[in-house]
Order: structure tokens, then sequence, then C-alpha cells
């Protein structure tokens, strides 16, 4: 991989951390303070992102109620406590953007992958720590700005911009297009350009650092599986949000500068033709299509940024409570490479009705077919490595198998819409809402849960609540499957996305009682997670001491005290020895050998092919 | 714990794969050409998918089922995986799911990979915000020129007819679309203002209609019937109410709606609708 | 797979270092202290500066520049195909910046030679000419702007005359962070006690990596421009 090196032993001494309070927990320059910096800012976005989600739901399932509270909150968008359509259609883009955003882009890859990547390898912190602190004040800062967009809609009965977080032009591109197309689309397209910035900072970081500060011993192959995830999911940003922010500086020009990038000539919008008045000036030779091509570019190697941390996650905690070496590591370390790669050739499979080419539909159907067979791979190296085991059933743990369990669950059905002549059917249907959910929404959640419970106690030497713990994964894992699985079978009936009612259509009718157990599981499901918050912060305070390994994990973040000094290490580099997941070694003192362990028993004195030596030169 | 987890697992499995099998909500009777094999490969792909969710679902409530800590004193299995399964469980799933993607590659090809017989039935649609332009020919069969600078909201001509050319004369515009049962249909698809989405379930057949560019396709509706359409791409404030209503007319009704001068045809058409219902089991 | 417990067991630290563990400190000729890890005696400075971190992260940051060039040229070749497309002339002052660029890339070299001779003098000199022609490069498209402005050319008037003006702003505000860091270069190579250090060699590279990359991706663009219209 590099011929990068780190021949030394860390010596003995210590960085001294800072004392200023703005230094020490706001722009702070270590990696763990800016990894909790960004897990808080997605448990606050996802709670802006889950309570939009509820007030969705309420005005689906029960069209023309009264909602008093709604009136007061939000005289403009819901006139008399009843929502207009315009400000459903803003909760959609919102809860979109958010989520996808800010929480399942920053929390795995900016929160957890920023604390324990360069734990996990060894290094005492990121390679470029001002840049890290960077990329998270960009990040933040697109933050406030989407948080803007809600206020500064420009529209009174909007909280945002109008246009599912795909934003597709000319929609997007023509501020006279409706109510919600004014300055919230600005501040939308200015959010996520600052978002990319932040992340391609990011990226830079996470790359640099696992390719040259890995720890002596720490060959590519002795890395936990979460570092190649992280690592993966940093290429896979790092080549795909320049190609979205290149589309949102040209959709940002159609908008503002009048240049016609995405927009045709001819149009005719609220009783004007193009280029009758000031505000709609002339516009020619856009291509709307072309949007759909950059975003999807980006929009389809995104959904492995969300989920690819999970994965790792997942591996890691399954074999750590299965009692058990991962099954498969290198088999797992290819279907990462694999589903990385080729997520860069599906993004059409987003636009088979789109009015592209039917042949490189055709293409881009049999290419994503074959990404489920990674897929595949990983989800029998899961089961595999429960194969035989002794497993211990902690939260993180639970959450873990949730994820496997979910991750099927929603991601099969992408045989159904991978397949362009059955998306003639399925295209924007609940289906597809049901699936993304499912896989890039709930499984990677579950995969940030599992890790929350996991880390926990590394990162705060204490434990969470076990017992509020089970109770929120029954609830939640029992309740994800209640909202998500009916979804599909509205789907098939044909209910189409994005709709503020489904009262206008008869078909539609037969699906009420569906719609409305959705909702309440939905309504059930977001509740259970103050079991969550409340657990979270409880633990912090009141939690049981943990001390340095209570998982008896291998790993090098578990050699170090809970919380990790400022340096990681407290000076010293660790030397590593053997493979990240030595459980269960006959004739092993205990049922795990932590990495940094040279005890004789477990180093080869040969190199056997595929013992993952030498992945990395000395 | 572990013997709950497996439990709920095979619950939730029961129930989802359930849902599917009883059918109770499903795909609306389907009225096209292709439709049949269309849904032929969505059952065959749908069985896949429920035997791959069930065989991985009751497997993962197996192993915690079977291998949870019930304090043995012997550890885990120590094995660091087998190249051999790897490499058929690769090959399995690449075989089945590229086989799949490969098999529901005819449907897509017999509709788009081929231009519109000879002899189908022309419609231009001209989509807008919130609401669906049809063009007929009329009896001579060629759609007459339209232009954007023509758009005369006011003298109710939303697509911009150029009433300066003789093929425009007998022309028509409705927000229905009349087709002829058993006889291929062309439709010219467009878009005044941001993208839309023509979409009647029945047809199991949808297309974008994008600003800019006029997207020909075609199908072949058997059954007669009055179907609803709707806009299924997101297309501004009231999205959702973009619906409008497909009629698939006996090949002798049909002609003989297009053969009508204007103001008859229109007249004709809200008798039509009248005399259509929608289908009333889903 | 992981380590697996085969093979002959080593029984001391020593030997498990032989065995494909870790290695003593500096086989490689490199000498301990530039690759980025503390040594003994160095107290609680930070970690000492990493020329391979810089140089993978000038190329990482390439890499997401050149994929950000290349989106806005597949957008500059799918609208190239339109119906509605209309081509423009490209102005003659192109002909000057990009000459300018090329030179500077060629410059630069030669700046970076004197530095490996350790000749400060001539290396800030030529350091200086580089930085000169950069700045003529972007006054240069500055002027073609104004070229294309007085022929009533501006950005929103047709999508060629738009790509024309955003592969030029894209492309210049690269350029101009380029410039940034060569006058940080610039004001170091004035300070002789820097010069020679695996600091001011990385710098160098990385900057001059990134400069003649900015080079190669304006002849990218011009091309385009020019020959596929």
């Amino acid at each position: 991989m590099s011929g990068e090196t780190h021949e030394t032993h860390g010596a003995v001494h210590r960085h001294e951390p800072p004392t200023s309070f703005i230094r020490k927990y706001i722009f702070s320059l270590d990696h763990k303070v800016i990894g909790i910096q960004y897990i808080i800012l997605a448990l606050v976005a996802v709670l802006v992102g889950m309570t939009m989600s509820v007030l969705m739901r309420m005005n689906l399932s029960w069209p023309g109620t009264n909602w008093p509270i709604l009136g007061t909150l939000f005289p403009g968008g819901a006139p008399d406590g009843m929502m207009t359509p315009e400000f459903y259609l803003s909760l959609v883009t919102m809860h979109g953007t958010i989520m996808v955003f800010f929480v399942l882009t920053t929390a795995p890859q900016g929160g957890f992958g920023n604390y324990f990547l360069p734990i996990q390898i060894g290094a005492e912190d990121m390679a470029f720590p001002v840049l890290n602190m960077l990329s998270f004040w960009v990040t933040f800062v697109g933050f406030v700005v989407i948080l803007a967009a809600i206020f500064f809609s420009g529209a009174e009965s909007t909280v945002g911009p109008i246009g599912g977080w795909t934003g597709y032009a000319p929609l997007s591109a023509l501020p006279n297009s409706g109510p919600g197309q004014g300055m919230g689309m600005n501040l939308w397209i200015i959010s996520i350009a600052i978002f990319c910035v932040g992340s391609l900072l990011g990226a830079l970081n996470f790359i640099t650092t696992l390719l040259n500060m890995r720890a002596p011993g720490m060959s590519l192959m002795r890395m936990p599986l979460t570092c190649w995830a992280w690592f993966t999911t940093a290429v896979l940003a790092l080549l795909s949000f320049p190609v979205l922010l290149g589309g949102g500086v040209l959709l940002l020009l159609d908008r503002t500068a009048g240049t016609s990038f995405f927009i045709p000539g001819g149009l005719y919008i609220g009783g004007e033709l193009s280029g009758a008045s000031a505000n709609f000036p002339i516009h020619t030779g856009g291509s709307p299509i072309l949007w759909q091509h950059l975003f999807w570019f980006f929009g389809h190697p995104e959904v492995y940024i969300a989920i690819l941390p999970g994965m790792g996650a997942t591996s890691h905690i399954l074999s750590t409570f299965a009692r058990k070496p991962v099954f498969g590591y290198r088999a797992m370390v290819f279907a990462i490479f694999a589903i990385g790669l080729l997520g860069f050739f599906v993004w059409g499979h987003h636009m088979f009705i789109s009015g592209m080419s039917p042949y490189s539909a055709m293409t881009f159907s049999i290419l994503t077919l074959s990404i489920g067979v990674p897929s595949a791979v990983k989800t029998f190296n899961w089961l595999g490595t429960l194969w035989g085991a002794r497993i211990r059933f902690t939260t993180p743990m639970l959450f873990a198998i949730g994820f496997v369990s979910l991750f099927v669950a929603g991601g099969i059905t992408g045989l159904v819409l991978g397949q362009s002549s059955l998306d003639l059917p399925m295209h924007d249907t609940y289906f597809v809402t049901a699936h993304f959910h499912l896989v890039m929404g709930v499984a990677s959640i579950f995969g940030m849960f599992a890790a929350t419970y996991f880390w926990f106690p590394k990162m705060f030497g204490r434990m969470m609540s076990e017992r509020l713990g089970r109770i929120h994964f029954w609830i939640t894992f029992v309740g994800v499957y209640c909202i998500f699985v009916p979804m599909h079978t509205m789907g098939i009936v044909g209910m189409p996305r994005r709709f503020a009612q489904f009262t206008e259509y008869e078909f539609l009718a037969t699906l009420h009682p569906l719609v409305v157990f959705v909702s309440i599981a939905a309504i059930a499901t977001v509740f259970a997670q103050i079991l969550f918050y409340f657990n979270l912060v409880w633990s912090i305070f009141k939690g049981e001491k943990s001390g340095a390994n209570p998982w008896e994990a291998t790993t090098l973040e578990w050699i170090t005290p809970s919380p990790p000094p400022h340096d990681n290490f407290a000076g010293v580099i660790p030397t590593v020895y053997r493979g990240p997941y030595e459980f269960a070694v006959p004739g092993a003192p205990n049922d795990f050998i932590m990495q940094t362990e040279p005890e004789p028993g477990t180093v080869p004195a040969t190199e056997g092919a595929g013992n993952g030596h030498n992945g990395h030169r000395h | 714990m572990g013997r709950a987890l497996a439990v709920i697992i095979w619950l939730l499995t029961v129930g989802s794969v359930g849902l599917f099998f009883v059918k109770k909500w499903w795909f609306p009777t389907a009225i096209s050409e292709h439709a049949p094999a269309l849904d032929s490969q969505f059952l065959l792909t749908i069985i896949v998918v429920g035997l791959s969710f069930t065989a991985a679902q009751v497997g993962l409530g197996w192993m915690v089922w079977k291998y949870r800590d019930r304090g043995q004193s012997d550890r885990a299995m120590y094995t660091h995986g087998s190249n051999r399964l790897e490499v058929v469980w690769t090959i399995v799933t690449a075989v089945i799911f590229i086989g799949l993607a490969v098999m529901g590659q005819s449907v897509w090809a017999s509709l788009r990979f081929n231009e519109a017989p000879a002899g189908a039935f022309k419609v231009e649609v001209v989509a807008q915000q919130f609401q669906w332009n049809f063009h007929y020919a009329g009896t001579d069969g060629v759609l007459g020129r339209t232009h954007p600078t023509l758009i005369d909201d006011s003298a109710l001509n939303f697509i911009g007819i150029d009433e300066a050319d003789p093929s425009a004369k007998d022309d028509a515009v409705h927000s229905v679309i009349a087709i002829p049962a058993g006889r291929p249909v062309e439709l010219t698809l467009r878009s005044k203002d941001v993208i839309h989405n023509f979409w009647v379930p029945q047809l199991r057949f949808k297309q974008d209609l994008v600003p800019g560019m006029a997207i020909r396709v075609h199908f072949t509706a058997n059954t007669p019937g009055k179907y609803e359409l709707a806009c299924a791409e997101l297309c501004g404030q009231l999205h959702f109410k973009m619906r409008s209503f497909m009629l698939v007319l006996p090949t002798d009704e049909h002609t003989a709606l297009m053969g009508l001068p204007q103001d008859q045809f229109q007249t004709r058409m809200t008798e039509l609708l009248a005399k259509y219902k929608l289908p009333t089991a889903y | 797979m992981a380590t697996t417990a085969t093979g002959t067991r080593s029984t001391s630290r020593k030997e498990a270092q032989v065995s494909g563990g870790p290695k003593p400190p500096g086989p490689n000729g490199r000498g301990p202290g530039e690759n980025g890890w503390r040594q003994k005696g160095e107290g609680n400075q930070r970690r000492k500066f990493s020329p391979a971190a810089y140089r993978i992260a000038m190329w990482v940051l390439l890499a997401a520049i050149v994929m950000m060039f290349a989106a806005l040229s597949s957008a500059y070749i799918v609208l190239s195909g339109g119906e509605e497309w209309a081509s423009i002339a490209v102005p003659r002052m192109f002909f000057w910046s990009t000459s300018a660029i090329v030179v500077s890339s060629a410059t630069f070299e030669v700046a970076r030679r004197y530095l490996k001779d350790g000749r400060q003098r001539q290396y800030a000199q030529w350091l200086a000419v580089t930085l000169l022609f950069g700045l003529t490069f972007l006054v240069t498209q500055l002027m073609a702007w104004r070229e294309l402005r007085a022929q009533g050319i501006y950005l929103a008037s047709n999508p060629h005359s738009s790509f024309f003006y955003l592969f030029t702003g894209v492309h210049g505000a690269h350029v101009l962070g380029g410039i940034i860091a060569l006058l940080f270069l610039v004001v170091r190579s004035r300070n002789t006690y820097e010069l020679g250090t695996p600091r001011s060699q990385a710098s160098a590279s990385v900057v001059s990596l990134y400069w003649h990359v900015m080079d190669a991706v304006w002849i990218w663009l011009l091309l385009l421009l020019l020959v596929w219209r």
C-alpha cells in the first residue's frame, strides 16, 4: 500500500494538554475532543431530523386533523393547525438533507472515525490536527446554514426549500418555480457546499493518518476492520464530494447569476416565459439530467459513506462479543473495497426512468446487482463469525446483531430496485423509501448505536446502563421493522413518495390502515430514543466505572486508560505484534490476546501466506 | 437473552414475509402488454429476495440461539475463515444476482430498445406544474407545430399550438389521455417547466418528462377502462394533486372520438369519463 | 487472515521483532527524526515534521481537486452536445496566460534544483520569478475576461461563455491558493537557517507539485474550450 515508514518506537514522554477551556473543549486540536464534537453535532441534528419525520407522519396519517400545537409553532406553515403541502415538502427536504449529511455522514466518520482511527492504529493524533479542527468547524458552519434555511426560507409557509434531498433541477434552479424555491434553496446549496469542504478536509486527514502514522507492527492487514471501513469511506468522500461541490456551484450560478447549466431554453412557469421579465431571465442550453448525473455520482457513494463505518463497527463488535476472530478478515477487506469501488459505477440506477439512454440503464442495472455480491459476502462472514461462538449479549452486541438483520432486510430489496424493468413500477414509490431507510438509515444508525454502547466506556470511563440499553434495543429493533416493512407493500401498490397527502387518489385509499400503523410505530420508536439520550447523559455522570478494557477486547484502544490521555498512549507509541481479533486462541492464558502482547504463542517466526504480515513494508 | 433475540428475529421474519405472502396489498391488476412479463420477473425476484431474507434471518437467529454463552468452560471455535467457503458463496451469489439482472433486461429491452411499432397511436404529453396536457393529432394523424412563445393561458392554449400550421387545425388538447385498447401507443413526453413523471400503476409504466427534452416511449394497453394517472416526480407545491385519468377505449369508440371536431371532442370526453368507472378492486 | 498461531514460537521480544513484528529504528536509510515520530530526548515538543505526510496529503488533495475539474469538464462535454449550444471565440489573451503558467512551472523546477544544491540566493530569485509569472497568469486571465466583456460576452450569455468564466474562475481561485503558498515559500526562502531542512525541501516539493498540476489542469481546460466546442 504505502512505502511510508514509522521505524521507531516512541519514547516515553508526553504532550502537555492545553489548559484553557477554549483550547480544550471548543477549538481543540485533540482528535478525541473533535470526535465528540462531531457526535454531539449528529445527536443534535438527528433530533431535528426525527422531529421533522414525526410531523410528516402526523400529516400523512391524519389528513385534515387540526393540531393546535402546530398552528401555534408554525403560524405560516400550518395555519389553523393544518399543514400546507409546501410545509410538508420542505420538511421532506430538510429531514433528508439533515439526516444524510449531518447525521449519517458526521457521526460514523467524523465522530467515531475521528476518535478511534488514530487510537486503533496507535497514533497519538491525526496527521494534521489543525486541519481536523477546521473540518469540524466548517461542518458546524454548514449545519448553522442549513438551520438558517429553516428560518429564512423565503416563504412564510415553509421551513426550507422544496426539492427533496436530491434537489432536482430545474425545480431547484428556478427561484420562481414555487414557494420555498427562494432564499431557502440558496442556503441549502451553500450549506451542502460548505459541508463538502469540511468532509474533504476530514477525508484528507483520515487518509494521510492511516497511511503514515500506524504504530510499529501495525501492518495494513493487522488493522481492525473499522479502520479499513473508515479509510474506504474517506476515499469515497474524497472522490465524490468534489463532484457534488462542482454541481452545487453550477446550481447556485444558475439561480443567482442567470447561467443555464441545468436550465433548458423555452421554459414557461407561472404564466411567464423565460426571458419575459427581470426575475425570470432568459435561459438556454442547459440539461436537467446533468444535475442528476452529478448529484448521483456523489449520491450513490454517499450511501456507502453512511453505511461502511457501520459495517466496520459491526464486524469489530461481533467478533469481540462472539469471542471469536472475524471470519474471513481478508474477504471482509476485499468486500469493503469492492463495495467502495463498484459504488462509483452504479449511480445511473437512480436514473433509469430519467430519460437517459436505455442501453446505459442496462449496464448500470447489471453493475448494481453485482454490488450485492460483496454485500452478501459480508453477511456470510458475519454469520461465519457467530458460528461456533460464545456470544455475550451486551447492548452493543444486540445492536450489532440488529445491524446484520436490518442490513439484510434493507439491502436485499436492492435486487428489485436494481433491475431497470422492475424500476418502472417501483421508482419513486414507498418501496424505494423503505429500501434506503432500512439499509442506509436504520442499519447505519444501528451500527452507530452499537458503536456508542461499545466505545462509551472508553470515551467517558463509565459504562452505559445495560438495562436501559436493552429496552432501547428491543423497542427500536421491533419498531423499525414495523415502520419500514409495510412501506414496501405500499410501494408495490404504487404509493408515490413526496406526496403531501394521499387523499387525492382512489387507488391509495386501501393503504390508509397501513399508513396509520406505520405512523404509530414511527412515533413510538422516536419516543423510545429518549431512553438513549437519557442513558448517555446519565451514564456520563453516574455510570459504573469501566476500567481500561471492560469488554476484554483486543485492539489498541483498550490498552490505554479510559478516557485516554491527551496523546492517547501517555507518550509511549505501542508496538503491534498480531492481528486485531485474536480471541479464543488455543493454549493462551486468556480467551483474548491484545494486539500489543509479545508473549510467545502467537507470533509466528515464519510468514505464512495470508497471515497478514508484510502488508506493510518496514 | 440469546433465545429471546432469536425468537424476535424469527417473528419479525415471519411477519415481514407474511405481509408479502398474503398479498392483501399488492399490484393493481395489470392492463398493459408488457405487464405479465414484468410481473413474473417481479415475482421471481421477490421470491429470491424472500428466500434469501428468510435464510439469512433464520440463520442469524439460529447462530444467536445456538452459540450464546452458556457459561461453558471451553472457548469459542478458533478459526479465521475458509477460503473455499468464500469462493463458493461469492460465486453462488454472483450467479444468482447477475442472472436476475440479465433476466430482467428482456422486458426493459422490449420497451426501450425499440422504436414504437408502425401504426402506433401517437399522443404528445406536455406536463406543467400540476396539470397534464395531452395533445391529440386529430383526423389527419399529424401533430400540429407548437412553440413556447405561443403559449397563452387565457386563450387556453396551454401548449402553444401554432394556429397557422394547417395540421394543427384539427388538433385537440385535453387534460385526460384517451388511448385505444390493444394498439401500441407512442407518447412524446415534454415538460413546460420542471421535471414531472407519467405514472399509471396499472400500466406498470413510468417515465420522466424533462424540460428541454422530447422523450418518446411506447406501450400497449389491453383492457378498456378508466385509470388514475399520477405525477411521480416531485414537481413543487401541489405535486400530490397533479392527477388525471387514462381512458383505455375499445378501438371503435376511440376512432370515433378522434374523428370528432374540437368542441364535440370535449363533450364526448366528459361523457366517456362519466361512463367508465375506476377499478373497484385493487 | 489475521495472524495465526502457526510456526515456530519465538521467545523473546527481539526475535519477535526480527520475524515480522516491529523493526528497530531507521533500517531503511531514512534518518530517524525524519519520519514523524518523536525521538528520545526531544522533550515535549509536538511530533516532528513528516515529509511523507505532506506528500500524501498533497496527492490526496490533488485527487479531490482533479475530481472536481473532471466533474465540471464532463458537464461541459455533456452540454456541448446539446442543440442550443453556441460556441464563442477564444480570447487571444489566453495565449499569453498559458505561456505564463507553463514558464512558471519551468522556473519553479529551476528554483527547486538550486534548493537541492543548497544555493539559497538563486533559489530565492527563481522562486520570485515563478511568483511573478504566476501573478502574470492571473492578471492575463482577468484581461481575458475584460476582452470577453468588451465583446459583450458575459457569464450568462450562453453555456459556452458560462464555462469560459467558470473554468477560468474556479481554476484561477486554485491558482490564487498556489500563489499564496508560493508567497509563503518566497518569504521563507530568505531564511538561510531553514534552507536544506526536510521541512523546506518538502514544502517546496508539495507546492511545486500543486503548481504543476494546476498548470496541467489549465491546459486541459483550454483544450476543452478550444477543441470541444
